[in-house]
């Protein structure tokens, strides 16, 4: 295995972690990894939050976030081992040989200046072009990525293109300086999926055609499935399992990557409407303060008791503007809504204490949703004092049933939420919005934040909890997965309207209308070669190819690229 | 983080030296606060510790209520522009809108003016007693503290605990109390020893002009004034107030330093 690009041997890393009230300690994060990469190759790295993906990835540039530092093990690079490189040979081949693409572009380009200049900023520093022949290439790039406008979009700054559009500049920007490795970092993690399916096909489009070797880390197996050649897959700083992309999705051998495939296992069988609706929204029209256009246009649903309306929609499609003006944060300008027999008012100070104890929300950040300064108890408690006027032995009896409830138990009666996982600070919430005996929970991107693990368990114990005490949920989410799961009904919105609302059985089959058609499509699937499936039925489809295609002149990846650029 | 720096120590120990020494003036001073007990401008010896000041009164004594008079001034100013202060400042950031506008514009309109004209003036014109210099020292005091508090509470408002609350149905005052003033406390605990030598700085400016604590109550400004001729015949009485104030201000700030240390959350905080 000589001729390997990348070989990492035995790679331990280490942190100094800072547990409140102890003293700072030493703990080590990923516990020897080894593995190999030939040029040309795509590993994709695969893990939960914590399972030292990143760590690994930036180590493979002899690199260490804040406070992290590499404690043992070798990293070779096109036959050197970096770690005993000097800082003038690892600064020579960061942004040379190797490149970084990290998750979120719009955090990474510098705001003040054009995206031409930072694209091409590595390849000149590192001496590989000149800046006429290095701008050459990356327009070159940005016509290979499907960017429209390749060749004046580099005179635009970052916030002047889409967030698709500047994660594919921040690919040109690593494939620019002709490095031997890129290393991806959760590229399409913060895109919306109909985004998403464009950038991993302009990046995989990429790789094969310069053929560099990547690195390409993901939580999400689906995606890493149709980029990669090898997949490994990394829990809490080890190894679990290696192997072909083949192997691992279709024969998993470990308890551990069976689950990863096998996730959203969930099924939960759609309910016939029955009773009165309690919720029922009209013709909601409603923009913000200030500004002159409607997020919401006339916008209709009915959510029945004991169900789970489903709120489905990618990023400014108005979703979480909806549950703002049913919670009346955000009065509606035109249009009523309907709680529990009666009318709600528009206004959150005019709505009675019965109204605001049967609707209850749940958020996306549940960090940021319990106060910091509060311990369990008081945050279950206070809703319970607040509506119910409990206090003493019999609140703090309730606490515990609630935690009981909510598989946590009574010892995490005295923690504070900094104490607690992702996953138990969202049941946390849950267990709090409980506590209010609602009609009504609106769960708003609950699980988005989540590992995928993790956020089957919530949907697992929402569904089981609604069953117990028969509460409806308005489940808003941009994850189709999850609306397969756990909805009776659905509602998919676009720009502020309801593209498309029905039962789930009747929204989840065809004929579908092309908005619908291509978000369905765009959920990424466990499977091969699905990305090429999807790409190809959209450029023969004429549906699909009239939604899918970018501005005029924008897609010529065939532009005799590969010469030209290499 | 339950190490306290050696700094922070030294600050702890003379902050409390200082406070303990004001509380126990009658005790521990060896003479009365105005009683002329020897010449003037005596050098230090074993019946007058610190010597004596221009007319003949034990220094260590008039340092000593001094002392008294000087702390207890600033902390009560402190005390009160922090409670009027943070008060205005989270009911401001929680309510926003104009009720925002209206107070953070005429707090402008105040800081605009600089402390020590604006207090010259209504000292001027009114009786310098001790409840009229804390009045107008806490007033002025209050809005850089009304300041720090909002920009604290805008950024926790902005959180979805808030919203929650907010939803819940609970009231301004419980907000205020329960949500914000645990998670803005450590800053502003910070900015409480910072804002409590200013006022021990203020105080003693004014007494130095004249215009704050009026003999022959004593004070460490009022003593600077008293003395300050002596200088010139090499007679240090005046700069041992001086030097008073001067450590007294480093020691609490060595503790503000500390408690802005731990709180990490703060942006300005370092460690």
């Amino acid at each position: 295995m000589s001729d390997a690009l990348l070989k990492v041997r035995d790679l331990k890393i280490g942190a100094v972690v800072f547990p409140p009230g102890e003293k700072p300690r030493e703990l080590e994060i990923v516990h020897g990894v080894s593995f190999d990469l030939q040029r040309g190759k795509v590993l994709g790295l695969i893990g939960e939050s914590g399972a030292g993906k990143s760590t690994i990835g930036l180590a493979s540039m002899a690199y260490g976030r804040g406070g992290v530092k590499i404690t043992g093990g070798e990293v070779w690079v096109n036959g050197r081992d970096i770690l005993k490189s000097d800082q003038r040979e690892v600064r020579a081949l960061r942004g040379g040989e190797v490149s970084y693409v990290s998750q979120s572009a719009a955090a990474s380009f510098n705001p003040a200046k054009k995206i031409m200049a930072q694209v091409i900023e590595a390849a000149v520093a590192q001496k590989k072009f000149s800046r006429k022949d290095a701008e050459q290439r990356a327009r070159c790039l940005f016509a290979k990525l499907g960017l429209p406008d390749p060749d004046t979009i580099g005179e635009r700054y970052p916030h002047q293109v889409s967030g698709g559009q500047l994660q594919r500049c921040m690919t040109a920007l690593a494939l620019c300086p002709e490095p031997d490795l890129v290393i991806f970092d959760e590229p399409t993690t913060a895109l919306d999926v109909t985004t998403q399916i464009e950038v991993l096909m302009a990046i995989k489009e990429a790789i094969r055609d310069t053929g560099v070797a990547a690195l390409y880390i993901t939580h999400d197996l689906a995606v890493v499935a149709q980029v990669s050649d090898y997949i490994m897959v990394l829990k809490t700083g080890s190894l679990v399992e290696y192997g072909s992309v083949d192997k691992i999705i279709n024969n998993p051998q470990e308890e551990y990557t069976k689950a990863l495939v096998s996730i959203r296992s969930i099924a939960h069988q759609e309910q016939p409407a029955a009773g009165e609706a309690v919720l029922s929204v009209r013709d909601l029209t409603t923009r913000y303060k200030g500004t002159k256009f409607d997020v919401l246009h006339g916008v209709s649903m009915d959510l029945y008791p004991g169900q789970t309306l489903a709120v489905v929609g990618e990023s400014g499609s108005g979703k979480s503007t909806l549950a703002r003006v049913i919670t009346g944060l955000l009065p509606p300008r035109e249009g009523e809504i309907q709680f529990a027999g009666r009318k709600l008012s528009p206004d959150l100070k005019a709505r009675t204490c019965e109204d605001l104890r049967e609707l209850q929300m749940i958020y996306q950040m549940a960090d940021v949703a319990m106060n910091p300064r509060h311990t369990v108890g008081t945050i279950i408690g206070r809703p319970l004092e607040f509506y119910f006027g409990m206090r003493g032995a019999e609140q703090k009896k309730r606490i515990i049933e609630l935690l009981d409830e909510i598989e946590l138990g009574e010892k995490f009666f005295d923690r504070y939420p900094a104490e607690l996982s992702g996953g138990q600070k969202q049941r946390l919430c849950i267990a709090r919005a409980l506590a209010a005996k609602p009609k009504m929970i609106i769960c708003d991107e609950i699980t988005s934040a989540l590992d995928p693990l993790v956020a089957d368990g919530i949907l697992k114990l929402l569904l089981d909890l609604q069953k117990i005490e028969g509460v409806a949920y308005l489940f808003i989410t941009h994850d189709l997965a999850t609306v397969r799961a756990i909805s009776d009904t659905i509602a998919v919105m676009h720009q502020g309207k309801v593209q498309r609302y029905g039962r789930k059985s009747e929204v989840l089959s065809p004929p579908f209308d092309d908005y619908t058609e291509l978000l369905l499509s765009s959920v990424p699937e466990m499977k091969l070669g699905w990305l090429e499936q999807v790409i190809a039925h959209r450029k023969i489809g004429s549906v699909g190819a009239s939604m899918f295609a970018l501005p005029d002149g924008a897609r010529i990846p065939k532009l005799g690229g590969t010469r030209r650029c290499r | 983080m339950k190490i306290i720096p050696i700094s922070a120590l030294i600050g702890l120990f003379f902050t409390s030296l200082y406070f303990l020494i004001a509380i126990l003036a009658p005790v521990v001073a060896p003479y009365g606060m105005a009683e002329i007990v020897g010449e003037s401008w005596e050098p230090s010896s074993a019946e007058f510790l610190l010597g004596t000041d221009n007319i003949g009164r034990d220094l260590l004594s008039r340092m000593i209520y001094g002392g008294r008079t000087t702390i207890f001034i600033a902390t009560a100013a402190t005390f009160l522009s922090f409670t009027l202060g943070s008060v205005l400042g989270f009911f401001a950031a929680v309510k926003g809108g104009w009720i925002d506008q209206l107070l953070s514009r005429l707090i402008d309109l105040v800081m605009s003016i600089p402390t020590l004209i604006f207090a010259l003036v209504v000292l001027s014109v009114t009786p310098a007693t001790v409840p009229v210099l804390i009045l107008v020292m806490g007033l002025l005091d209050s809005t850089r503290v009304y300041r720090l508090s909002r920009a604290v509470a805008v950024d926790i408002v902005a959180m979805d605990y808030i919203e929650s609350a907010r939803l819940r149905g609970e009231r301004t005052t419980w907000i205020i109390f329960h949500e914000i003033l645990p998670n803005a406390l450590s800053p502003l605990v910070a900015e409480m020893g910072l804002r409590f030598i200013f006022a021990v700085l203020f105080v003693s400016t004014l007494s130095f002009l004249g215009l704050g604590v009026q003999p022959p109550e004593a004070d460490w400004g009022g003593i600077v004034k008293e003395n300050k001729e002596g200088i010139v015949y090499g007679i240090p009485a005046a700069l041992i107030p001086a030097f008073a104030i001067a450590t007294l201000a480093i020691s609490v700030n060595l503790v503000a330093d500390w408690v802005l240390n731990r709180t990490t959350s703060l942006k300005g905080g370092r460690g």
